[in-house]
């Protein structure tokens, strides 16, 4: 059982290794979704002045929605009924998003793949504690995507049996619930 | 959004229906941020969203958390259209399914 305290203002959170493990294979997923068929963009070399130039002609991302659900939901239109609004939004801001997004779960990522600092209790910092619940977030979004959640359906989910194939990621899902609603209370 | 054991807010959402004050100031911000209800995000991060982004005090935020919750949208600011999109690109990027429109 994951359990969580606070040390003046930041959160331990105390992970089983299998815990810990389970949740690092997720977030690998994800960022490796964030980047299918989008690699992340090479990085200017140096302290070039002009990379900042070279960075806006290379603004331009895609205009069309991913295909994949998770991410159609990761990166939903920005105007509903109007394809080139939302064309251009997606054209402005989809490559950063999925950056930051992808940062998120890389943050968390480096802080479970460490076996001592799982093993002692991981702190998390008030300057982390938004990238944690956020990469925990779009693991729900991801996981409920695929599920097919739908609104108040949980009593269909806690009734699935122990031998259905949707029950194990029905449990992660639960579990990150869990863990972020155990976050926030720590928080506030 | 999400309901279950975690989503629990304790507020009853007659407490929250406090009229908004400004309404005169809103008719000249021709754009709103829009939130849609999902069955994902619980009600607790959703208030938490309001509150640190927008920096809306608590009540405000869940006021606009139960518009989403039971009326399945609300517009959560309104201002310009770069505003609008600067608002909407953040709720993605907090993970609230959001868009702009026009008011």
């Amino acid at each position: 059982m994951t359990r969580f305290r606070r040390r003046k203002q930041a959160v331990i959170v105390s992970f089983q290794p299998h815990e810990a493990e389970i949740l690092a294979g997720m977030l690998r997923n994800l960022v490796e979704l964030l980047y299918d068929g989008m690699p992340p963009r090479p990085q200017p070399p140096g302290d070039d002045p002009l990379a900042g130039l070279q960075d806006l002609e290379g603004f331009d991302g895609p205009t069309a929605p991913p295909e994949d659900a998770v991410l159609q939901r990761l990166l939903p239109d920005a105007y509903s009924g109007d394809d080139s609004a939302a064309a251009e939004f997606r054209r402005f801001t989809e490559r950063g998003l999925r950056d930051g997004k992808a940062g998120d779960a890389k943050l968390v990522l480096d802080a479970i793949e460490d076996r001592e600092a799982v093993a002692e209790g991981i702190e998390i910092s008030p300057d982390d504690q938004l990238a944690w619940l956020r990469a925990i977030n779009d693991l729900r979004l991801a996981l409920g995507t695929r599920l097919g959640v739908e609104q108040d359906d949980y009593e269909v989910w806690e009734k699935l049996s122990e031998d259905d194939p949707r029950r194990i990621t029905y449990d992660l899902y639960d579990w990150l619930g869990y863990l972020q609603s155990a976050l926030l209370h720590n928080i506030h | 959004m999400g309901g279950g054991e975690n989503g629990a807010v304790t507020t009853a959402p007659s407490e929250l229906e406090s009229p908004e004050a400004d309404e005169a100031v809103e008719a000249e911000l021709p754009w709103v941020t829009i939130v849609w209800n999902d069955p994902v995000n619980l009600m607790d991060y959703v208030t938490y969203v309001f509150q640190t982004y927008f920096g809306y005090s608590k009540a405000k935020a869940e006021k606009l958390m139960w518009q989403v919750h039971k009326d399945g949208k609300s517009a959560v600011s309104n201002g310009s259209r770069e505003a609008m999109e600067r608002d909407v690109e953040a709720m993605h990027s907090y993970g609230l399914w959001a868009t702009c429109e026009k008011s």
